[in-house]
């Protein structure tokens, strides 16, 4: 255990580790979501998320970042994470139109969607994988070769966006890491306050309680589940964002492990519970950078894991234990 | 035409004794996340194939097993490719995992390998005496590295990461050993990680002169990325596992980098007809291990122009094997490792990987 080197640094380690925690907590709210409305685990959501990388990579290659500055490249920024929220968004309800609404019409067994969902998934990876042989098919591959070469690699913005550090009481800080925690959980306040005091965040709330009285009271409920995938789908669009933000390069694998630890951030919180989701992603993001730094950094997985099956032995439904349903989210 | 009879001298062309209906295998990543890797020796090793059958009666087929990379794949494919009588030798396989997972399979059917990249000391240590490798290993990378990181960039301190793959590990552990004392620290990473902020944190405390990696260049361009944003301004240095275009996609942050590698320049004399050959043939100049490939697929089409049409009769003629190839003078010693070997520096300079000149 190299505890010099852990109180040396905890507070940059701490700072990396919040920014990375706050990616997995906007994942982890889609999680959360679904599951909270429906009491099912939506395995693509992973994929929702690698769509808006590669969303974010190329609106910035495609509107030139690297040679912007100042206004023009905040715009293309803009530009970008918008592009993110829509695209991630519209996976996000072509996967409740295609692979959950047929099976909940015919009130199909959970463990039906839990596979309908895995399927998804990987269709959804391997055709951004594929992206090569699609665009060689439509006789796009010499017009867009940047954007679909090298399919099965990383993609990379690298060196469109300066990343500026500043030092605070001898810290060396990461401007980018800064945004990155502040949208995040800017973005996870607004959520909360709209799913608490709007008449559509009742209406999720309410069909999460008791989907038939709701559905009595007059609150359509396939309309609800369909703005709970797109509620998921715009908040992954800005993790995926933020993330391209941070680290530059994407590939379409991408979403695997990070879609299997923004899952165990929404466990470790309590699934179902939107505070719970941002609480268990700053968690588990602080945790992987404190073990990594004690113990090694090829103990960062175990050390998620180790976290959590701790986390519920004590507590099984997680560290705040409700469900979107109990209204104090 | 080309006339009948033995064209041993040139290496090429199946004369009237050739043998016919045999094939070879590549063994090695083809789709995945090394695909980068796998591309240039599939090249390398059809530019042989294509140049054998121009002038032979009898055909050659080079048929491609695609591990990924894997390891977890190779054994299947492994029995796939001994399970084909018809494939009489192996241009693989790739990667230093792989080959440790199909090794005992093709050594106990008895199908000769010459893996033109693999380059895990160890590979020539288990008595497999199928094994054969065309390219220095790295317990000459390693030192080589570790000698232009003391010697060339005379840096005093250096930290040593790896991503804990078979080749990587082994690479990283004997640069390490070789450095000694200048060795600040270490720390392994995991392949497919994409957030090394412990590590960089790690770098940047301990301010080295030169970090080494021994991994792949999917790590690798992240990594060094996330190195700089981090503020670290010391040397990278890398071995062949990153020799390849998709590393540049780091940009600047790429710039300066040095990476060793067992591997020809294309801008050798030695190798300049090769090079021609090649780039008319694929349109592009050849990659990392494309000549090392294309020599080991050589050696098979030599022994198949010479009549050979059996696995043990052509394993017999590999062992004695003892003639010029493009890269270096092709002989292996009784563990199937090259008798001649050679070490390269290359630097990112410009948006280009570059030669150096060969570590002496």
């Amino acid at each position: 255990m190299n505890f010099d080197f852990f109180f040396s640094n905890l507070p940059e380690l701490t700072i990396t580790g919040l920014a990375f925690g706050a990616i997995y907590a906007l994942i982890a709210l889609g999680y959360t979501m679904v599951y909270g409305v429906l009491q099912l685990i939506n395995f693509a959501h992973s994929e929702v998320f690698m769509y808006g990388t590669f969303a974010t990579l190329w609106v910035v290659m495609a509107l030139g970042a690297a040679d912007a500055d100042g206004v023009q490249l905040i715009a293309i920024l803009i530009a970008a994470l918008l592009a993110a929220m829509a695209l991630s968004a519209l996976i996000a309800l072509a996967l409740e139109r295609v692979a959950y609404r047929p099976l909940i019409k015919r009130d199909a067994p959970r463990l039906i969607a839990l596979i309908s969902a895995i399927g998804a998934s990987f269709v959804l990876a391997e055709l951004m994988g594929l992206r090569d042989r699609i665009a060689g098919w439509l006789h796009l591959d010499d017009n867009l070769s940047e954007y679909v070469r090298k399919a099965k690699i990383n993609n990379s913005m690298a060196g469109a966006i300066e990343k500026p550090r500043f030092e605070v009481a001898g810290v060396s800080i990461s401007s980018i890491d800064v945004i990155v925690i502040v949208a995040a959980i800017g973005m996870m306040i607004l959520l909360d306050q709209f799913v608490r005091r709007s008449r559509l965040g009742k209406g999720i709330r309410a069909t999460a309680q008791d989907p038939e009285t709701a559905a009595l009271m007059g609150v359509n409920p396939t309309r609800t589940i369909q703005y709970t995938f797109l509620i998921g789908g715009l908040m992954a669009g800005v993790a995926a964002f933020l993330y391209m933000l941070k680290l530059d390069a994407t590939n379409y694998q991408v979403g695997f492990l990070l879609g299997v630890k923004a899952f165990t951030a929404a466990v470790l919180g309590g699934i179902g519970n939107l505070r719970g989701a941002l609480l268990g992603g700053l968690v588990l993001g602080v945790a992987e950078n404190w073990g990594q730094a004690l113990i090694g950094s090829q103990w960062r997985d175990v050390i998620a894991f180790v976290l959590l099956v701790l986390i519920l032995l004590v507590r099984p439904t997680g560290l705040l234990g409700e469900s979107l349903g109990k209204a104090r989210a | 035409m080309t006339a009948c009879g033995t064209t041993k001298e040139d290496g090429k062309g199946g004369g009237s004794d050739a043998a016919c209906d045999l094939k070879l295998a590549f063994f090695g990543p083809e789709t995945g996340d090394a695909a980068g890797l796998g591309k240039p020796i599939i090249q390398g090793a059809k530019l042989a194939v294509d140049q054998y059958n121009a002038d032979a009666d009898c055909k050659v087929e080079l048929v491609k097993y695609d591990s990924q990379g894997s390891p977890d794949a190779a054994p299947g494919l492994a029995r796939d490719v001994v399970g084909d009588e018809s494939i009489i030798g192996v241009v693989g396989p790739a990667f230093s995992g792989e080959s440790a997972a199909a090794g005992p399979i093709f050594a106990d059917v008895g199908v000769p390998t010459i893996t033109p990249s693999a380059t895990n000391p160890t590979l020539a240590d288990n008595g497999w005496d199928t094994f054969h490798r065309a390219l220095g290993n790295d317990a000459t990378q390693g030192p080589a590295a570790a000698r232009y990181i003391k010697d060339t960039l005379k840096a005093a301190s250096v930290f040593v990461i790896d991503d804990a793959s078979e080749y990587g590990a082994g690479l990283a552990g004997i640069v390490e050993k070789d450095l000694g004392d200048a060795v600040k620290g270490t720390d392994t990473i995991q392949q497919k990680q994409t957030d090394f902020s412990a590590t960089v944190t790690k770098v940047t405390s301990a301010k080295p002169d030169a970090v080494f990696f021994g991994g792949y260049y999917a790590e690798a361009t992240l990594l060094i990325g996330q190195l700089r944003d981090g503020g670290w301004d010391g040397t990278f240095v890398v071995a062949d596992g990153v020799k390849d275009p998709a590393f540049l996609d780091a940009k600047d942050a790429a710039e300066g980098t040095i990476i060793t590698c067992p591997c020809i320049p294309d801008t050798d004399p030695a190798v300049a007809q090769f090079a021609k050959d090649y780039e008319a043939a694929f349109g592009e100049a050849p990659g990392t291990y494309a000549a090392e490939s294309y020599d080991a697929a050589n050696i098979f089409l030599d022994g198949i122009g010479d009549g050979i049409d059996n696995r043990e009769d052509m394993l017999k003629f590999v062992n004695d094997y003892d003639e010029k190839g493009i890269t270096k003078q092709l002989k292996f010693d009784d563990k199937g490792e090259p008798a001649d070997v050679h070490v390269y520096a290359y630097t990112v300079k410009d948006g280009a990987i570059v030669p150096e000149g060969e570590i002496k």
